[in-house]
């Protein structure tokens, strides 16, 4: 009997009226956790009832205070027939389950009805009294705190991160049982979220579990998703990473453990960079003893560190700068074997981070992503799960496997996601391949990461940035080069990952959001045909986004992705794609060359002079994207700016290639005999549409930036105002012009056009930045498209531009030039980077089920084939260009006064999709809140038609969010995410129906302002973690 | 490609000032889209009109969400699922309350019913306000008369409390209740010139001077008064004006009267011979008025009869407002050296 709940009734307000003749309500309440019910009293005659009942006390064990939510309903009293519901509230005690978090649940909750939305409120006070319980055995695993942040919440301190953990429960669907005939809608969706409900609490409990199996305290990027089965049931999956995390109890302590590294890991780059010999002189071994001399912490020493460490860390200082793959394979042979042994007992070494400490990222090899096309089928024995595991065992496995062929032992920022459409469901899972630094997979603790950071010989900045895998042996072709900042190490041409931004990265101009946006039909079908089908169209769709979103990645003239999120939805009679993602400019990476676009009939005048308009547009446009995110890298070399001839030469020269390979095309062409006729195809209309669409791409107006990160590269001097949103678009498509093409440009515009009904609305904010903008895309009926966005919009001082980072690229890149005439050699393609890693298709026996249909996407080595056959096609090819960069130096402000602050937040809370509050300290995290709501109209038309109708149910459930928070006594929700809006509608019945999930972090925050006047004394503004690289410093 | 649904929600509610303004107005969402495209607000921010005909719907959505709200002020205060900031939450109710000179005139001292109600496209039509808004300011009016009715103490600070308006805002409020509730005329050819400001500058000196809550300054028994404080006119007080007739009706009062008006105002009024030759009249309408207040109908019809009875004979006589004035001053304050008279002013009207 370890734990006592107490709950006590206070009093409702704005109760609807129940009774017509009196225009009153006689309300009662009724208390149920379990199988235990209490009553208050009836509160005759009033919609402002007084209940102030007695504590009522349940007696429970803690393994039922984990799973059950304590359900409260509100009901009218009626002598004569049944008493009629008003309407509930479930209130999840999880957040009064851990010491840290809170103690009390008290405040105003919406009453709320799945028919008629909220109905009035309810003021509740709720307390849970814990026992010590030492059973070793028990089922409960009470204390672990979870965290939907991914990253270290920002009041503790990592002393492990132990890894993956994941579990999942099934449950048939209430919605689908034989009951739900005879039921009421709202009995039936009460069924179904109280069932959702008891099912996520289990989930918890069962990952906490895990969690204490491996000596962890916490789940940091805790990710819970519903799989909505329909007739095969429901399915409540979750990931996370385990983690031991320590309060920081106070802000002294927390310096030196994480603040002071990262504040160096910024300065010591650019300390380091203006030493004109680090390249020329070779190895230069001793240098480095020389740059960290300077740094803070400079007491610790050198030979204080483990000699193995030493080996593993210190990178191939004696490599010249040609020589890095040779010297790199055994170092990183090396390095593999250390964090083997942290890495290699898991069964998955990954990580749904996508933030890390600092130090704790080594390199980044590339996206790795697996998709898989399963049948559903029904599920016969919930408490065996064993089917929907196995899939994901093998997605997982796959990931890996991918992480292993780039050289990395690990996955980063990794998630999973699925689409379904009747009784066919593809599974993904994506992440980022990372070599980690092994110190914090074991007991490192402070005093181990910190030498770490000073052991450190990678630049840092640019460290992430160098490849993992070995060179003579590389998993896919890439063109590299020697790093542009340290100049010793290798770095791909492109970069793209899942994971948020380093802090550390160094970074030029500004960063945009990029979205890659793609319908392609399918033939209905039935069973095994339809998921033919869609395996079948999965690598060209794969293939087509990841080519969209290298060519306006080019287009903007960045040459890094951060963030990126492949989605790809099914619907009955297609299939969308949807890739979001943050591109930056790497001061590390080389200068992304211009695209090019080739003619596939030379001859007809009309044609090429179109081409050529096309060429120009194109050119312009990354011209005033330049400008517009204000990329400009450093000049290449003094001899190229003495003699302009290079650049021309070099397109010249690529353009006779280009004509001249119109032979090999033919020959190579040959060898592909079956795939001619596809090639053609796209060379007529689908290139001139890709090239098409890449102009159709509006920038933001200005004074607005968008990325669908954490925080936008290149500012930095947030203010506090800050606005959450969520918005949906749903289309209907005229069935008659369903072309692959037609879809193309509706999807398209319809995204645009959402964005610029976003900018349009926030106008009053400007300057300001999109940020953590998350679309999700789904395919509800046969000709409808929905989108749904989240993203918040913060504002920044535009005169406090802090641009330091900037200042320090550019001196870094200036001693670039050596390399340069190497660049130029490489006419970079389109598709040398590091790809997605795409499975072999496996044997069919890897399929447990056999009536499940296991097709993989594509083989590796199709896709590269696919690859080079669009490239040898020459429909778009990409060059070098150098770019004459205008020096930057005006507009340095180095001003940083302190930023504005909201004058009051009484009463206020703030929800954003960040994991952190501009302007603010986050003091306290309460727990995790996690809401599923279904709300059901029949009469769709009273309520305003289906926008009305949605616009009220999302409101009503920010306010239920809102008010859980502010009832844990919290100010702000951070990381919130809508991890689902299924809305379904029958307007012939006047009928809808729709499914909200949400979670988030409660937090209190302090605003930074208040802080300062509270603790002078403390130095408050460095307290900022490592992780909130965007927040303003005071 | 049609769009089935389109809306956006923002954790704090957006409320656009001019969109606002164009629903309050009554506007049907095409109208408003068409008057924002007038603004030049496309090309100000760059923005296409479909764009804004989905911005205006969305925030038509919320205000119409928020209409429910404001027919009650205090619960947009309390309710949780809009979050706008306070000041926001003022300008919303200040200007959901706001309303038309032109209609205000219209409707004032008309009873708020039904009836009425079904004259608002005359309305409409004549002042060229659209009939939602008409119905918009009718409905406020009614709701605010309904709540206040029946309650007890200050008129203006019931209304306050009530629907959190602004100070001004509720005494114009309290102007219009009140002369709803005494049903004064206002609508009459003759009673034109005057503006709503006039009518509630004269119904906040009546609520002073005239009514229940102002005569019974210390209410002995106050549950016994089952009368509204502010609103009714204090019978009692309208009784004793009767008496006022022996002012005219009684020779030597009336001389006495006369004379000491004269002598205070000699040589201050530009128009002393006028006055001195009209006394006898004016005097006599005055009285007159004042007397007849004890039948429902005469109250109702005051106005005209003040206007009929003493304004349109000085304004034949030219004269300036400020000699009104002082005229007006003197006579009253004469009467109280006379005897044992009180009299409250009937108010300047200019």
């Amino acid at each position: 009997m370890p734990g006592k709940l107490k709950v006590k009734i206070v009093a409702g307000r704005h109760l609807p009226v129940m009774d017509r003749a009196s225009d009153l309500t006689d309300a009662f309440v009724e208390v149920k956790f379990g199988n235990t019910t209490f009553k208050t009293d009836v509160c005759l005659k009033s919609l402002n009832p007084q209940w102030n009942s007695e504590w009522f006390k349940f007696e429970v064990d803690d393994e039922d205070l984990q799973d059950e939510p304590l359900q409260i309903t509100v009901l009218d009293h009626d002598t004569y027939s049944a008493n009629d519901a008003i309407g509930k509230v479930y209130i999840d005690i999880d957040p009064l389950l851990y010491s840290e978090a809170a103690t009390v649940i008290s405040g105003w909750f919406p009453i709320y009805d799945t028919i008629h939305g909220i109905r009035g409120e309810i003021n509740v006070v709720v307390k849970v009294d814990l026992f010590n319980d030492l059973n070793r055995f028990r089922q409960s695993s009470c204390g672990v705190k979870f965290f939907c942040t991914t990253s270290i919440p920002k009041c503790y301190r990592a002393v492990i991160i132990h890894g993956f953990v994941e579990e999942l429960v099934v449950n048939e669907d209430p919605e689908y049982q034989w009951i739900d005939r005879i039921r009421t809608p709202r009995a039936s969706n009460e069924a179904r979220q109280r069932l959702i409900s008891l099912m996520s609490g289990e989930l918890q409990r069962k990952i906490g579990l895990k969690v204490l199996e491996m000596r962890g305290n916490a789940v940091v990027g805790y990710l819970q998703c519903f799989d909505l089965e329909g007739e095969s049931g429901l399915v409540v999956r979750a990931i996370g990473t385990a983690c031991t995390l320590d309060k920081l109890s106070s802000p002294a302590a927390f310096l030196p453990a994480c603040n002071s590294p990262s504040k160096e890991m910024k300065e010591i780059p650019f300390n380091e960079d203006p030493n004109p010999n680090t390249h020329s002189s070779g190895p230069s071994t001793p240098l480095k003893n020389q740059t960290y001399s300077f740094s803070p912490s400079k007491s610790y020493s050198r030979q204080s560190s483990s000699s193995d460490t030493d080996l593993s860390l210190t990178p191939k200082t004696g490599m010249g700068s040609g020589s890095a793959g040779k010297e790199g394979g055994p170092f990183k042979a090396l390095l593999r074997q250390q964090t083997q042994s942290a890495l290699e007992q898991r069964e998955f070494p990954f990580f749904t981070l996508t933030a890390f400490p600092p130090g704790f990222l080594v390199h980044v090899g590339g996206v790795v992503s697996a998709r898989s096309v399963k049948l559903l089928d029904r599920i016969h024995n919930p408490d065996e799960p064993e089917t929907r595991d196995a899939w994901w065992a093998e997605i997982r496995q796959e990931i890996k496997s991918h992480a292993k062929a780039l050289g990395c032992h690990a996955v980063v920022g990794y998630s999973e996601s699925t689409s379904i459409c009747e009784e066919v469901c593809i599974l993904s899972a994506s992440g980022t391949a990372a070599v980690l630094n092994p110190r914090f997979l074991q007991d490192g603790t402070v005093e181990g990461c910190l030498e770490q950071r000073l052991e450190e010989n990678l630049p840092a900045g640019c460290g992430f940035c160098h490849i993992p895998y070995d060179e003579l042996n590389m998993p896919f072709p890439a063109h590299l080069t020697h790093c542009y900042n340290c100049r010793k190490q290798k770095v791909p041409d492109v970069l793209f990952t899942t994971i948020d931004l380093p802090v550390d990265a160094t970074v030029i101009g500004k960063g945009c959001l990029i979205q890659a946006r793609l319908c392609r039909l399918k033939k209905k079908a039935q069973a095994e045909a339809n998921a033919t089908a869609i395996s079948n169209l999965l690598p060209f769709m794969e293939y087509e986004v990841h080519t969209q979103l290298m060519n306006k990645l080019k287009l903007k003239g960045m040459n890094a992705l951060f963030g990126l999120r492949i989605q790809i939805s099914v619907g009955e009679n297609m299939l969308m794609g949807l890739a979001s993602a943050t591109g930056v400019y790497l001061a590390a990476l080389p200068t992304p060359g211009g695209i090019q676009i080739a003619g596939k009939t030379p001859n007809d005048g009309s044609y090429e002079q179109h081409i050529s308009h096309m060429q120009k547009k194109i050119n312009d446009t990354i011209a005033k994207n330049k400008e517009l995110y204000e990329i400009n890298p450093p000049e290449m070399s003094e001899e190229i700016i003495g003699s302009p001839i290079p650049e021309p030469r070099q397109r010249s020269r690529l353009l006779r290639s280009q004509s001249e390979s119109s032979d090999e095309v033919a020959e190579l062409d040959l060898s592909h005999g079956k795939k001619d006729a596809f090639v053609l195809e796209i060379d007529d209309t689908d290139a001139m549409e890709d090239v098409h669409s890449l102009l159709t791409d509006v920038p933001p107006p200005s004074g607005f930036y968008s990325c669908n990160t954490e925080i936008m590269p290149g500012i930095n001097n947030w203010t506090s105002e800050i606005q959450m949103f969520t918005s949906v678009r749903v289309i209907r498509l005229s069935s008659l012009n369903l072309t692959n093409q037609a879809l193309n440009k509706n999807f398209n515009d319809l995204c645009e056009n959402l964005l610029k009904s976003l900018y349009f609305k926030l106008r009053s904010m400007i300057p300001c930045c999109l940020c953590h903008v998350n679309f999700t895309v789904s395919l509800p009926e046969d000709e409808l498209i929905q989108v749904t966005v989240t993203a918040v919009a913060i504002t920044f001082d535009k005169n406090q531009a802090l641009q330091t980072a900037k200042t320090h690229a550019e001196k870094s890149l200036q001693r670039a030039s050596t390399d340069n005439e190497e660049l130029l050699q490489f006419p970079l393609e389109l598709c040398s980077d590091s790809l997605p890693s795409h499975p072999f298709p496996p044997a069919k026996a890897t399929s447990v089920d056999y009536s499940s249909f296991a097709d993989r996407c594509s083989s590796w080595i199709e896709l590269i084939k696919l690859k080079a056959q669009t490239i040898r096609r020459g429909s778009i090819k990409t060059t070098v260009t150098v770019e004459k960069a205008s020096p930057v130096g005006e507009g340095n402000f180095r001003n940083r006064s302190s930023p504005p602050c909201a004058n009051s937040t009484v009463g206020v809370v703030k929800m954003t999709p960040l994991s952190f509050i501009p302007g603010a300290k986050i003091t306290k995290y309460l727990g995790i809140i996690n809401m599923f709501f279904i709300r059901e109209t029949t009469s769709l038309r009273e309520e305003g038609g289906v926008s009305g109708f949605l616009h009220a149910f999302i409101a009503e459930v920010f306010a239920m969010v809102r008010a859980h928070v502010a009832a844990l006594g919290g100010n702000a929700v951070v990381s919130y995410i809508m991890k689902q809006c299924v809305f379904m509608e029958n307007p012939n019945k006047n009928q809808a129906q729709c499914l909200i999930n949400v979670s988030g972090d409660a937090v209190v925050f302090v605003r930074e302002s208040e802080l300062e006047v509270v603790s002078t004394q403390q130095p408050t503004a460095n307290c900022q973690p490592a992780c909130a690289g965007g927040e303003v410093t005071t | 490609m049609t769009s089935e649904l389109d809306i956006f929600v923002g954790n704090t509610t957006l409320i656009d000032e001019d969109v606002y303004r164009l629903w309050l107005d009554g506007y049907s969402v095409s109208d408003a889209v068409a008057l924002r495209v007038r603004s030049g607000i496309l090309e100000q921010t760059g923005a296409t009109a479909a764009v804004l005909q989905s911005d205006t719907m969305d925030h038509y959505r919320t205000f119409h969400m928020l209409e429910r709200l404001l027919h009650a002020p205090p619960k947009l205060l309390h309710q949780l699922i809009f979050q706008i900031p306070p000041s926001r939450q003022a300008l919303l109710i200040e200007r959901y309350y706001a309303f038309d000179e032109a209609f205000v005139r219209e409707v004032l001292g008309k009873k708020l019913s039904k009836g009425t109600k079904k004259d608002l496209d005359d309305i409409s039509t004549k002042t060229g306000i659209t009939l939602k808004s008409c119905r918009r300011q009718f409905d406020n009016f009614k709701r605010v008369f309904k709540v206040v009715e029946e309650m007890r103490g200050s008129l203006v600070d019931n209304i306050q409390q009530h629907f959190l308006l602004s100070d001004r805002l509720a005494r114009d409020y309290a102007a219009i209740v009140f002369f709803a509730n005494n049903r004064f005329e206002t609508g009459k050819k003759k009673l034109q010139y005057l503006s709503f400001g006039d009518f509630a500058f004269c119904a906040e000196l009546m609520i002073q001077n005239w009514t229940l809550g102002a005569v019974g300054e210390a209410p002995t028994d106050p549950d016994s008064q089952v009368d509204d404080m502010d609103m009714d006119l204090d019978k009692e007080f309208l009784q004793d004006l009767k008496e006022l007739k022996v002012l005219v009706a009684d020779k030597d009062l009336l001389d006495l009267h006369k004379s000491l008006v004269c002598t205070a105002l000699r040589g201050k009024l530009g128009v002393f011979s006028e006055m001195e030759a009209n006394f006898k009249n004016l005097s006599r309408g005055l009285v007159n008025v004042a007397a007849k207040l004890t039948h429902t109908k005469d109250v109702r019809d005051l106005f005209v009869d003040l206007v009929e009875k003493f304004i349109e004979p000085c304004r034949s006589d030219h004269w300036p407002l400020n000699d009104v004035r002082l005229f007006l001053n003197q006579y009253s304050a004469s009467v109280h050296s006379l005897d044992g008279f009180r009299f409250a002013c009937s108010g300047c009207i200019t």
